[in-house]
């Protein structure tokens, strides 16, 4: 998505190691996403699906 | 004693045997308070060795903190795979296990340029106007 529009800007966390940013997020199982630190996707999901989601929470953040 | 298998080696060098274009990994460490820094570096150095297209490039987070803050970076280790683009994929904490599977990933997306997305999803999001942050959580195993 990073690479598709410059507006994407993907960071990947290894959540044991940041538990500050795993509380912060109420990380509870992975993968968990969040878009715009506000928007939260859970699992894995279908590539629509989560395009569709995220894409769509940046719209109303 | 490298954290790579010889078998996990011959795996990754013939992952990253086509490269169409080099990858640099911006890398971002400290040595003081840093439990998986060193880790972090020596198997990003080992993934060096396996592709002639890939280049690490390290910097220290206290001393070049206006280099990491242009990143984006606010911790350590991490580090931002960059092509002939910086197209905004990092990494935070040690790649290792699930994640490191998911580095070889970016690599090979950042140096095809190409983000093997369906075309309905490159549509959505040829359309975003505002930014997107994504923060995926992940764990090792």
């Amino acid at each position: 998505m990073a690479v598709e529009s410059g507006n994407v800007t993907a960071f990947i966390v290894e959540a044991s190691e940041y538990p500050d940013l795993v509380r912060k997020y109420q990380v509870s199982g992975v993968p968990k996403t969040m878009v715009n630190e506000k928007v939260e996707i859970l699992g894995a999901r279908p590539e629509e699906d989560f395009v569709r989601t995220a894409v769509g929470a940046s719209s109303t953040s | 004693m490298p954290i790579l298998s010889p078998s996990d080696a011959a795996r990754v060098r013939k992952m990253l045997a086509d490269l169409p274009n080099p990858v640099r990994l911006v890398f971002f460490t400290q040595t003081l308070n840093c439990e998986t820094c060193e880790p972090t570096k020596q198997i990003l150095g080992e993934l060096a060795e396996l592709s002639g297209q890939v280049t690490v490039e390290e910097h220290n987070f206290l001393l070049e903190k206006d280099l990491a803050e242009g990143y984006g970076i606010d911790r350590v280790p991490s580090i931002a795979v960059v092509g002939e683009k910086d197209h905004g994929i990092r990494f935070l904490g040690i790649p290792s296990g699930y994640e490191f599977m998911s580095l070889l990933d970016a690599i090979q997306i950042v140096s095809a340029g190409d983000s093997g997305l369906q075309d309905s999803s490159r549509a959505m999001l040829a359309g975003l106007e505002s930014p997107l942050v994504l923060q995926v959580f992940v764990t090792p195993t």
